[in-house]
């Protein structure tokens, strides 16, 4: 590939430069099929697939560059989101969220068998963890958390709750924030929680 | 509508992790590229940086695009 300063790089792809948009393209392709390797999904057609979106995306979004790294390393990275979305989208495609949140089955933590030490207070931490989870969040809280945890990728939760990855992000936070404050509430602390759970 | 007990102990992981000031997906995006290119290079991450990347111990799917980042970067010099 040819050699270019960012600067180059912005000036050529700012006037979408055919050569410039194929060495971009191809620059991707290469990097996506090394970064996907061992996806069974990711198969020719779909690095080449997510080689043109990803670069669509990069032309879109030229001036959300922020000049500290190479152009390229920053494309690619574009690149790879992208095809990430793609694989985990095509993988949950037909899960519905409210489904997936719902059919949950709301199940209470079983007796601790006694002969397990950290049994009583792994069994106050389920308790309170379910209690927050109940009654200490507020519903879209609870959908985006039950939801990521259940293993639905976020830009799948994102797209189906209508909003950004900041935006879940900053909801799952806040619920975390919330389970983490019960648990301090009822006086249980860290090194209770790794105890418990063996973390 | 609940989780189930492994559920409930990933999540409690993460609870453990939780920070005030987490930055989102979206920002994280903004910073892997420098962050990348110093991890490749082997060089000193400055504090902020290093601050962020805290990003991918709390966010398993942005640790994925991490790993696949850094392998793609190894092809055609990218670095
Ligand atoms: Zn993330």
């Amino acid at each position: 590939m040819t050699e270019r300063s960012n600067e180059d790089w912005l000036q050529l792809l700012g006037g979408t430069d055919e050569m410039a948009v194929a060495e971009l393209r191809e620059f991707l392709r290469r990097g996506l099929r090394r970064g996907l390797a061992g996806w069974a999904a990711a198969d020719d057609g779909f690095i080449e697939d997510m080689a043109q979106e990803g670069t669509l995306k990069v032309l879109s979004g030229l001036t959300t560059f922020r000049g500290d790294s190479r152009f390229t390393t920053w494309a690619v990275t574009v690149a790879v989101r992208v095809a990430f979305t793609e694989l985990r989208r095509a993988r949950w495609k037909d899960v519905s969220l409210d489904r997936l949140v719902e059919d949950a089955p709301s199940q209470q933590p079983a007796a601790a068998p006694a002969v397990e030490p950290s049994a009583d207070s792994k069994a106050a931490i389920l308790a309170e963890m379910h209690r927050v989870i109940a009654t200490g969040l507020t519903e879209r809280q609870r959908q985006a958390l039950v939801a990521e945890f259940k293993g639905m990728p976020q830009a799948e939760i994102a797209a189906r709750m209508g909003l950004t990855r900041n935006a879940l992000y900053k909801l799952t936070h806040d619920a975390r924030q919330s389970l983490k404050r019960g648990l301090e509430a009822a006086g249980i602390d860290g090194d209770g929680v790794r105890e418990a759970f063996d973390l | 509508m609940s989780l189930s007990p492994d559920e409930l102990r990933e999540l409690a992981k993460y609870v453990l992790l939780t920070r005030p000031d987490e930055i989102g997906c979206d920002d994280w995006l903004g910073y892997a590229p420098s962050y990348a290119e110093l991890i490749a290079t082997s060089q000193p991450v400055p504090e902020p940086l290093q601050k962020a990347a805290g990003h991918l111990d709390l966010c398993p799917e942005c640790a994925e695009e991490f790993r696949a980042l850094m392998e793609a970067l190894k092809e055609g010099g990218g670095v």
